[in-house]
């Protein structure tokens, strides 16, 4: 026979079945919710993650050292178009490409404005940045064509200009010396983001390095992983092949983008704020099923301390039927969570909405929970740690009882 | 370690504003193997002496030994000890758990008393049988008429070979048939296993088993007689 203390355990569990499967169903109902939106979260941010990065950034670039706290023009790589190539080679990645930024003040006919103007590699650039895909007016740029640029549609509509017109820029060179060019606009990008909308041109960069006296040199090399997990490794293969020194860096996203792992932490913080109450109610449902168990059950009690049964047994008893009821409400909600989840990071799902912003923003019209161990069990071993705290406070009332007076109760 | 002595035992309860004496300057000696019925009108103070002498119950004044151990100075945790290795009890409403069947219910004790999971259960299925549940094993007792409950209460309590029986009206709710199998019962254990009996009780079917018959009132002993 099971050991009788289990089998009494479970059995008492089921003396009110119908209570015990409510509070059952409370664990099983915020286990499947908490395990379907932590992993919707995880995939969220991986979507967001990636959806950022692609916009400009990129998951890893190298840089001069001194740049992401000096982006002055002389923190240069040179050779950075031939660098770019190596790195292509080296690490059988073709998303690489080279850019230089540069600022300047641009003028239309009617209007003059101040802009940061990239020098791209346009063959490449598509491949590590989803710019070039917000082209909503004309083209991006020819690879082999020069005087061409791309500007954002906030600039355009400020220069009051559109494709076919031309721009006149002056700026101060790699050497400092005076850098001024006369371009034609071939597209107008709209990416959503109102700082890169506002002020950002981009032009071939071989065009750019001529006007800016670059001598070859270039600001970044902006590198895109396949996936987000693999720009751990892909930054290891890079330190072997470029060892960073006081002239080279390499800078993973995080360092890029700041703002984006602290948006990512705020926005996990309110969500948790809310798990958190999920949580609590269920404890408290569990604390008062199990007061209600225990009082009831007084005179069980006393008889049991009458044959020699120490509080803390019974303690342990009472603890017992909290961690079975616990482990029911967990497996049976962690499965019905990870089914929902897994059809879903399947099939996807969006909201009213989502499909026209996708469409406008070049992002993925559908959101895909991401399934992993810590989305299955991070919430529900959450809520099964409450509930063992709920139930202690029963559990304690045992140590109160007298034997004599416990077997008077009704 | 089965003698008992109480001396000088007293025991008042308060009951609203009145104080009620349940014993009153009680002495009795209780020697290994003896079957003893303490007998009264209720509120005569058997039932608290039955406490006293179990450890239910703490007494205001006075001692109670069993063999050389003070009970009323022994602590909770020594005190639960001391009942569950030496003390079985039978209650008046049998107390078992209603949701273990009768071979669970023998066997709940033996495990906390840490028997190994074979041995107490070879030993719960013996008892049954010696107290006539044989078939009847597998049954909670809601599947189990009042005498045939009382018969688990008593196979729970003895199970272990406690040194001491102490039951509390045990035929209260047993009909003459019931009553007399189980006061056999009890003959039968006492003179077979030796253990010693102390039945509160005033039920004169009862008192005729007794070899030893104390008779209470108003929490004294009014007489102490062996039958």
């Amino acid at each position: 026979m099971a050991d009788v203390s289990l089998v009494l355990a479970w059995r008492n569990l089921w003396r009110h079945g119908r209570r015990t499967w409510l509070t059952i169903g409370a664990m099983i109902f915020s286990n499947t919710l908490l395990v379907f939106s932590i992993s919707l979260q995880f995939g969220s941010y991986d979507m967001m993650i990636d959806n950022t990065l692609q916009a400009y950034s990129g998951h890893i670039q190298l840089q001069h050292a001194r740049y992401l706290d000096e982006p002055k023009m002389r923190y240069a790589l040179p050779d950075i178009d031939a660098s770019a190539q190596t790195l292509r080679k080296e690490l059988g990645l073709s998303s690489i490409s080279a850019r230089a930024v540069g600022f300047a003040l641009a003028s239309s006919h009617e209007r003059s404005y101040g802009l940061q103007i990239l020098g791209v590699d346009a063959e490449h650039e598509p491949l590590v940045s989803t710019l070039p895909g917000l082209v909503k007016q004309g083209r991006y740029l020819d690879p082999a064509a020069v005087e061409e640029i791309v500007i954002g549609s906030v600039l355009a509509r400020n220069l009051k200009v559109g494709p076919g017109d031309e721009l006149t820029f002056l700026g101060s060179g790699f050497d400092d010396s005076f850098a001024a060019g006369v371009v034609t606009v071939v597209g107008v990008f709209e990416s959503g983001v109102a700082d890169l909308d506002r002020s950002m041109a981009q032009v071939n960069l071989g065009y750019f390095q001529e006007i800016f006296a670059m001598q070859g040199h270039g600001h970044s090399i902006v590198i895109r992983a396949a996936h987000i997990d693999d720009v751990d490794q892909l930054m290891a293969d890079i330190s072997t092949l470029k060892p960073a020194s006081d002239k080279l860096a390499i800078r993973h996203w995080d360092e890029l983008q700041p703002g984006l792992r602290q948006a990512i932490q705020a926005d996990m913080t309110s969500a948790w704020f809310m798990y958190l109450v999920l949580i609590v109610l269920v404890a408290f449902s569990v604390l008062n099923t199990q007061l209600m168990s225990v009082l009831e059950r007084t005179r069980e009690f006393g008889t049991m301390m009458a044959l020699g049964l120490q509080p803390s047994r019974l303690a342990r008893l009472v603890m017992l039927e909290t961690a079975l009821m616990t482990s029911v409400g967990l497996a049976l909600g962690i499965t019905l969570g990870c089914l929902i989840t897994w059809y879903l990071s399947h099939v996807g799902f969006s909201y009213p909405g989502m499909e026209e912003m996708a469409v406008k923003f070049n992002l993925p019209d559908r959101m895909y929970p991401a399934i992993s161990p810590v989305s299955l069990t991070l919430g529900p071993g959450i809520v099964a740690i409450g509930s063992l705290l709920a139930s202690i406070y029963p559990a304690t009332r045992l140590y109160l009882l007298l034997p004599i007076e416990a077997m008077r109760a009704a | 370690m089965s003698a008992i002595h109480c001396h000088q035992l007293c025991k008042t309860f308060r009951q609203g504003d009145e104080i009620i004496t349940g014993l009153d300057h009680v002495d009795i000696s209780i020697e290994e193997g003896e079957f003893v019925c303490l007998s009264g009108p209720s509120g005569s103070g058997k039932t608290t002496l039955l406490n006293a002498i179990g450890g239910l119950d703490t007494p205001d004044s006075g001692e109670i030994r069993m063999g050389d151990i003070r009970i009323d100075q022994l602590e909770r945790g020594p005190l639960a000890d001391m009942r569950l290795h030496h003390i079985g009890f039978v209650f008046q409403a049998y107390n078992l758990i209603p949701v273990l069947t009768a071979q669970e219910n023998v066997e709940f004790v033996m495990q906390v008393q840490g028997i190994p999971a074979a041995e107490r259960s070879r030993k719960a299925r013996d008892i049954l049988r010696e107290v006539g549940l044989e078939g009847m094993e597998d049954r909670r007792p809601a599947q189990l008429s009042g005498g045939q409950q009382q018969r688990v209460a008593v196979a729970r309590a003895i199970v272990s070979h406690p040194d001491l029986v102490l039951a509390d009206e045990p035929t209260a709710n047993l009909d003459s048939v019931a009553s007399t199998h189980l006061m056999g019962l009890f003959s039968e254990l006492n003179e077979n296993h030796k253990i010693t009996f102390v039945i509160a009780t005033h039920d004169k079917r009862v008192m005729s088993y007794a070899r030893r018959l104390i008779k209470m009132q108003d929490g004294k002993i009014i007489s102490d007689e062996a039958q």
